[in-house]
């Protein structure tokens, strides 16, 4: 019960503010309740229970939630991250309803698939969170009538993932016993198409080259809550479904197009990384940046499929170490990322712009929103002591897991060691990202910025915690993965 | 005991109304809509209790050649008369447009006639989906088709009803001659029109065709026999050709004539050029019955006749790689011609072309329940976007699609209505068109050897392309400046209706089981 009321809160919440109710208010309350009840759950997936509901007989569906390691730390990263968000950004007049409603009914699809534990219910509760994020995209975000769009791009190029991800996933579960996650095992026939429909499905909702175009104007465009909430929580389902589904049913198709993945997501992290170096505005830097970083987590899944795409270790029953790596820098990342949207979208509010050669010297006049930034600058270059760090770290000591040095290399240490190669870029364009801003001469419009006041602090704050708390200790999460 | 006569209780309504509009001319012509709409909901209320009651219950002797019950049958004459109950609700909200094509003077002098047709075609559907005979079947087709013809011209000052009835007539009376040389063809093949025997002759060889005639003959001889009751309880007395059926040329050509007659109905491509025109054209009550009702009185009819066939070894292979290429073809055409469209009432025609084709899927992996399924959900969501329709014609006077620019400014309820019926007809899930779908894709998943990988890979790519022309929708709505800013009303009717199927796509989006119980 206490998994659907974590679905419910936030949509009944919803419904309150299409009625009229004060928004921020409810929404605060309904997302400060959820972060108590969710980290709750997380800390005891007993407690939390299970919900079993047949919704269909023939061909059975059934409505069950359920969690373990995995999926609470992914509902602990929900939890947060939305709180955050409703905490961050400025409203439009008059548009409390839409702003609001939107947050909640994303928080809400976002927790509903990852407490999910039937493939239905898991794909559509993030077919629920992806409509508000493309209205809201389209009515609020910035860029004028570019917007539109923006908008529009994201939503063809989204439907497409979910379309192709639904033909990979409903042929590998006309080949299980029912959909429930308990019942996935590898099937007997078409593993090579299923892992290639999920390969892009799920790629394309995260943004796996070469079908990463929309994600970077997407999240530039959108109302801050909105881009901390895609591309820190909504983005991570691609990677969750991939780990948990993919690797699950068609372990052995996924190793047949292991080499394709490789190359691909060193498209990510080195081609865009060096398309991120360019940019010129920082929130189109921070967009390219998240495309960048989901090439660590396609690496962590890439050394679970190698290790034969068993990601629970069968003797300890633990998350093996590439699937914990990939775990916890995609919990790291979307705290990071939330963190990086939340502070761009505050120094636009503060300077009235966003392209980095108009902006200097910001440090002089808000300093606490200069030492934030930087924070959140190191944690994504992956600065020990910041939940990146170890979740990088993570990353490429499972590359090798498993490699002598007396064996030749394979492709995923090759890979690996080429990948590395991507912090040194992430350190060339978010210090210089920071320089800009922060440092420098002070151009006009930062000189007489004003700093943070508290309440613009506090979503900063909260998320910060989290990144140092998970950075000094990794095994907060870890732990829960056992 | 009514359970057998409900068809004749609505043509006894339909012409009740006729009477009252010719010889005491109500004030309000909207009154006949509501009566008429009551009076189906009071038939819909015997036909629940009658089929909640007993499926045995037997049709009377002297119809029982033609005439017969299973569930499907209950299905479809609920699904006929919850469709004609809601045509009749929305005339009456669209019927100022109706005033202005049919008088000079825009009084409602000449409506009235309009209120009762839907009765006649709803009685037509009913009896279709009871049909037991080729002959039968095509008679109720008939009272159905020509109800169509009056009804799709009603507009008669309007040159676009005008040509919509003339292509309809013109193309309807083609596809009833396929469908008729097809019955011919059939017949000559079988030696009978009646289906259940054509479904016993398919499932049995020659050498017990001519044992079961001694048994038969003994049966007959000796009705208080065991045999008698035997065959009885089986409801297998009423066979009356015992010929092994098997493939030939003859019955296949038959066969594929009655397809092509039934691809008219249901918009199968090559078959659906008539559509996009008829249904422009065609007063919008009308256009979502035909959108609806013949649709899937099409592939009730559809599923009747195909059943057995789809059933016996010797046939099933052939008929069913019809029924796959019709289903790739109107796939391709239905969803590529569809995202080219400026015209609302357009696109749902498009659209309709393109749910056909997910439905001949379903047809021709014999999952009907599947298909009825969809047909259900299609039902929903059509009328309820057809609501929408009607409420901004009557206002903005225009179909396009820019008339909806901004409609999120004007009426934000009715924008939210239209953003959950859009997106439960792309197939989001958590609606009930994602279900429909997604039993679609399974089907075809299952039957892989049936339907290919190119028909599937064309299904999917019409689901991806019905994301774009759907969301074209609603980015109008929400992204758009409106063209004016007066507020939209919605009428009392509309309201209530659009708010219950909108419920209704969500609720059997989530928990489809209710539906599929009645279906099985």
């Amino acid at each position: 019960m206490l998994l659907l009321a974590l679905i419910l809160i936030p949509i009944l919440a919803a419904l309150a503010v299409f009625a009229k109710l004060p928004a921020r208010t409810i929404t605060l309350g309904a997302a400060g309740i959820n972060l108590i009840l969710g980290l709750y759950a997380a800390l005891c997936p007993t407690c939390a229970g299970t919900m079993d509901v047949l919704v269909l007989e023939n061909p059975a569906i059934s409505f069950s939630l359920g969690l373990d390691g995995m999926s609470a730390v992914m509902l602990s990263l929900t939890v947060i991250v939305t709180l955050a968000a409703a905490l961050s950004g400025s409203c439009p007049d008059g548009r409390e309803r839409l702003w609001y409603a939107s947050i909640n009914l994303i928080a809400a699809g976002a927790i509903g698939a990852f407490v999910s534990t039937n493939l239905f219910f898991f794909y559509a509760f993030h077919e629920l969170a992806l409509i508000p994020t493309f209205l809201m995209i389209g009515i609020l975000g910035r860029g004028g009538h570019e917007r539109v769009n923006i908008a529009w791009k994201t939503t063809i190029y989204l439907a497409f993932g979910s379309i192709i991800l639904l033909g990979g996933l409903i042929l590998a579960g006309i080949q299980l016993e029912d959909l429930s996650f308990s019942s996935l095992q590898p099937v007997a026939e078409h593993q090579n198409a299923i892992a290639l429909l999920l390969i892009i499905g799920f790629g394309t909702l995260v943004s796996l080259f070469p079908f990463h175009s929309w994600a970077a104007p997407a999240y530039a465009s959108a109302p801050a809550p909105v881009a901390m909430l895609h591309a820190g929580v909504l983005k991570k389902f691609g990677l969750y479904g991939l780990l948990r589904i993919g690797l699950a049913v068609a372990p052995d198709g996924m190793k047949h197009w292991l080499n394709l993945l490789l190359v691909l997501l060193l498209f990510n992290i080195l081609w865009m990384g060096l398309v991120t170096i360019n940019q010129k505005r920082l929130d189109n830097m921070l967009g390219a940046s998240s495309v960048m970083h989901m090439g660590y987590i396609f690496l962590a899944i890439g050394a679970a499929i190698a290790a034969g795409g068993n990601i629970v270790d069968p003797t300890t029953q633990s998350l093996t170490l590439a699937a914990s790596a990939a775990v916890l820098l995609m919990f790291a990342h979307g705290i990071s990322i939330a963190l990086s949207f939340s502070l761009a979208d505050r120094i636009e509010a503060k300077t009235g712009t966003l392209e980095m050669n108009k902006l200097g010297g910001l440090a002089k006049a808000a300093p606490k929103l200069a030492f934030l930034f930087g924070l959140v600058a190191m944690a994504s270059i992956g600065l020990p002591g910041l939940a990146n760090f170890a979740g990088e770290i993570m990353v490429f000591f499972s590359g090798f897991e498993g490699w002598s040095p007396e064996q030749a290399l394979g492709p995923v240490q090759i890979t690996t060691i080429i990948a590395i190669w991507g912090v040194v870029i992430s350190a060339v364009y978010m210090l210089r990202a920071f320089r800009n801003t922060f440092h420098g001469p002070a151009a006009d419009r930062c000189a007489s910025a004003s700093d943070l006041t508290f309440a613009e602090k506090a979503p900063a704050i909260l998320l910060s915690l989290v990144l140092l708390a998970v950075g000094l200790c990794p095994n907060l999460l870890l732990n829960l993965l056992k | 005991m009514l359970y057998n006569y409900l068809e004749f209780i609505v043509v006894g309504i339909g012409l009740i109304l006729l009477m009252w509009e010719a010889f005491a001319s109500p004030k309000n012509k909207a009154t006949l809509g509501l009566v008429g709409a009551a009076g189906l909901a009071a038939v819909l209320v015997l036909l629940i209790i009658g089929s909640c009651g007993s499926h045995a219950q037997e049709a009377p002797a002297w119809m029982s050649r033609f005439y017969g019950h299973d569930h499907y049958s209950a299905f479809f004459k609920g699904f006929a008369l919850i469709s004609t109950i809601l045509v009749l609700l929305m005339s009456i909200d669209f019927q100022s447009v109706l005033n202005k094509f049919t008088s000079p003077d825009g009084s409602d002098e000449n409506v009235g006639e309009f209120y009762c047709l839907p009765l006649f075609a709803c009685a037509g559907l009913m009896w279709m989906a009871s049909a037991k005979d080729l002959v039968s079947i095509f008679v109720a087709l008939e009272l159905v088709t020509i109800s169509f013809y009056v009804m799709v011209t009603y507009m008669r000052r309007n040159v676009g009803s005008l040509e919509a009835g003339a292509k309809y007539l013109i193309l309807g009376a083609l596809s009833t001659g396929f469908l008729v040389y097809g019955i011919a063809w059939v017949y000559g093949a079988t030696q009978t029109t009646h289906l259940p025997s054509i479904t016993l002759g398919l499932s049995i060889t020659p050498d017990q065709a001519i044992e079961y005639a001694k048994l038969y003959s003994f049966a007959h001889a000796n009705p208080s026999s065991e045999l008698a009751e035997a065959l009885a309880t089986h409801n297998l007395h009423h066979v009356h050709s015992l010929q092994s059926i098997s493939s030939s040329p003859a019955l296949m050509f038959g066969l594929g004539l009655i397809i092509i007659a039934l691809g008219f109905k249901v918009g199968a491509a090559p078959m659906q050029l008539w559509i996009p025109d008829v249904y422009q054209g065609a007063p919008t009550p009308i256009t979502s019955f035909l959108s609806v009702a013949s649709k899937a009185a099409g592939f009730g009819v559809a599923i009747t006749i195909l059943r057995p066939f789809l059933a016996a070894e010797s046939t099933s292979s052939q008929v069913a790689l019809i029924l796959v290429v019709l289903a790739g073809l109107t796939l391709l055409y239905g969803n590529l011609a569809a995202l080219a469209q400026t015209n609302f009432k357009r696109l749902l025609a498009y659209s309709s072309i393109a749910h056909a084709g997910f439905l001949l899927i379903g047809l021709a992996t014999s999952q009907f329940a599947a298909v009825s399924f969809y047909l259900a959900t299609y039902l929903i969501m059509t009328f309820a976007a057809f609501f929408v329709l009607a409420i901004v014609r009557t206002q903005d006077d225009s179909d396009e699609i820019d008339t909806f620019n901004g409609l999120g400014k004007r009426n934000p309820l009715l924008a939210v209505a239209l953003t959950i019926i859009m997106a439960a007809m792309a197939g989001v899930p958590l609606t009930a068109g994602f279900i429909g779908k997604f039993l679609m894709f399974e089907a075809a998943f299952s039957h892989l050897q049936t339907v290919g990988w190119l028909v599937i890979s064309l299904a999917f790519l019409g689901a991806i392309s019905g994301f774009y022309y759907y969301f074209k929708i609603i980015k109008a709505i929400y992204w758009h400046d409106p063209k004016s800013e007066t507020p939209i009303q919605v009428p009392l009717i509309s309201k209530l209706a659009i708010t219950i199927l909108c419920l209704a796509i969500i609720l059997f989006g989530i928990i489809p089981q209710p539906i599929y119980a009645l279906i099985q």
